[in-house]
């Protein structure tokens, strides 16, 4: 996907004015509430019209002030999953899917209303009501709808911010999956920086209307460390569990982490916060701490008052944060080697 | 049971007929007047609801009256129309246009009270999906507002039943060719020994004034079950 726009746009007192070119499959928009994420997605998808500029989408321009052009969105060939499923209520699963397929030209209709049910796991579910629906399935319904729609882009404006954690994690394999499966670029729009690092590579940050980022999502999770209190979120995906007492023993790349999981899956997507680690120049005796590994000294870099130390842990990386005074004391330098130490509990589910 | 006259016979048909057509007539123009009353945004929408109003609180024979400047012989559309060789006035062409014009609004009220339900991401969703203005018209909003649709139309032909102030003037009261119920009850009353059949067509008035109830009441417990 290429996409070119540049426009402005007021409403009342806020004004949205934002040029930029992307050039991706997998871009995420990021920023807070009333940033104009959502704005800017109406007006990409034709909903809305900005005053000025223009927006061009893999070489055709959809809207050009000056040539008096405005592609209409049902000509757009724009996908959209909104924050709500906004399934239509007078239809069942079946009819809500293939809406957007009846209407889209024979000649594309690349994805089929098989291939998505199955992708999506709804072939059980397409004879039902959408009332009858839990709020995954309906969910799951929306993305299918879209997708069916055979659009060239598809854009997802916070599809996961109705859901729990839970079912967030739950819903993010079919999403994926199915934009994997049937190579459709996307939009990702969301203000959580976790959703960001799961569903994109590059990220569009947004604020006060106008784009004061354009970064990937690595770039943006470690300047933002420095920022917030929550500091860098390692996503760390584990398999091969045995219950131990009291903790679960995962096989994470060549070596064993135990976490403290009440679950009994197999497999596991558990975050760690960069601040939960805490690091040692020479292998301390004894600690408290389940976990403690010895790493290398991959990167270390500055953001903000902080240090952030890329672990290499037996192929697997990992980010830790300490103070300048602590890397100074711990001579924290590329390539040197270290032990890090991690408490059971400060692995949290997320899959 | 009943002791009709021929004419009473052809008033219940005629008001039945009258309310019918109107209703229908006014059905495409109900929609569209409601569809853009909710849907859009213009500078020019409060005048349009008062346009579209004002024969709820006119007194009917206002109505009447100006409909009868409007389309007898000496009146601009009238003329007109006579050119063509189509006479209106004091026909039951008249009679469907005045009780049109009275029932107009209640019919775009209810209409409008069931698009207002409509979540507008529905059709932001219809849109991107592929559906343009008209199809997104036919295929979402139509549907889901087919209860304020049917309750409009059973409201507008339950009021064209018992239209009198402004039929009587556009339509006259010319027995078998435009007296409806209420304008042969008016008769009866105003003549001795007519009130055994004024009563008689009231009994008709109510017993399809009812039905029509009965019919919404069903219509829409159905609809319901059916969500």
């Amino acid at each position: 996907m290429d996409l070119i726009v540049d426009i402005k746009k007021s409403y009342g007192p806020f004004s949205l004015d934002m040029a930029f070119s992307i050039h991706g499959n997998r871009v995420g928009i990021f920023g807070p509430s009333g940033s104009g994420k959502s704005s800017l997605v109406g007006l990409i998808s034709g909903l809305a019209g900005p005053e000025k500029g223009s927006i061009i989408l893999d070489r055709e321009p959809l809207f050009d002030k000056g040539l008096g052009l405005n592609v209409p969105p049902e000509r757009r060939r724009i996908g959209m999953v909104f924050q709500r499923p906004h399934l239509f209520p007078h239809l069942n699963v079946r009819e809500n899917l293939l809406y957007g397929f009846k209407r889209c030209s024979p000649g594309g209709r690349r994805i089929t209303l098989k291939g998505v049910a199955e992708v999506l796991k709804l072939d059980l579910l397409l004879e039902r009501g959408i009332k009858n629906l839990s709020g995954g399935e309906q969910q799951r319904v929306a993305i299918g709808r879209a997708v069916l729609s055979n659009p060239r882009l598809l854009i997802m404006d916070e599809p996961l911010s109705g859901l729990d954690d839970r079912l967030k994690f739950q819903v993010i394999p079919f999403i994926k999956g199915v934009c994997e499966t049937f190579g459709i670029p996307y939009l990702f729009i969301s203000h959580s920086l976790l959703e960001m690092r799961v569903m994109a590579d590059q990220v569009l940050v947004v604020a006060d209307g106008r784009v004061v980022e354009q970064t990937t999502t690595e770039g943006l999770a470690r300047g933002l460390m420095g920022e917030g209190d929550t500091g860098y979120i390692n996503l760390i995906r584990v398999r091969g569990a045995r219950r131990l007492e009291g903790v679960t023993a995962f096989k994470w790349g060549g070596q064993e982490l135990l976490i403290s999981s009440m679950n009994d899956q197999a497999e596991g997507l558990f975050e760690l916060s960069s601040r939960e680690i805490i690091l040692f120049k020479r292998h301390p005796e004894a600690i408290s701490a389940r976990n403690l590994l010895r790493c290398a000294v991959a990167e270390v870099f500055e953001t903000g008052a902080r240090i952030g130390v890329v672990l290499d842990c037996g192929g697997e990386r990992l980010i830790a944060e300490v103070v300048k005074a602590a890397a100074k004391e711990l001579s924290i330098e590329r390539g040197g080697e270290i032990y890090a130490a991690i408490k059971a509990s400060a692995f949290r589910r997320l899959a | 049971m009943f002791d009709f006259t021929s004419y009473d016979y052809s008033a219940i048909l005629l008001s039945l007929k009258v309310a019918v057509t109107a209703t229908l007539i006014s059905l495409p123009f109900g929609f569209a007047t409601a569809y853009i009353m909710t849907f859009k945004r213009f500078r020019a929408r409060i005048t349009l609801d008062i346009i579209v109003n004002l024969p709820l609180t006119l007194p009917p024979v206002v109505i009447g009256y100006l409909l009868l400047i409007l389309l007898g012989r000496q009146g601009p559309l009238g003329r007109l129309l006579a050119g063509m060789g189509i006479q209106i006035i004091f026909t039951w062409k008249a009679a469907v246009i005045a009780t049109s014009v009275v029932g107009f609004p209640l019919m775009v009220r209810s209409m409008r009270t069931g698009m207002e339900t409509i979540d507008r991401r529905l059709i932001d969703a219809s849109r991107t999906l592929g559906a343009g203005v008209l199809d997104t018209i036919i295929s979402i909003i139509a549907p889901l507002s087919l209860k304020g649709i049917i309750a409009g139309s059973l409201l507008m032909f339950a009021r064209s039943l018992g239209e009198f102030g402004a039929t009587i003037i556009v339509a006259g009261n010319i027995p078998g060719v435009t007296q409806t119920i209420p304008l042969a009850i008016y008769e009866y009353t105003s003549s001795p020994r007519g009130d055994a059949m004024a009563l008689m067509l009231c009994v008709i008035s109510i017993v399809i004034s009812v039905g029509v109830l009965i019919f919404h009441e069903w219509l829409a417990g159905r609809m319901e079950r059916g969500d």
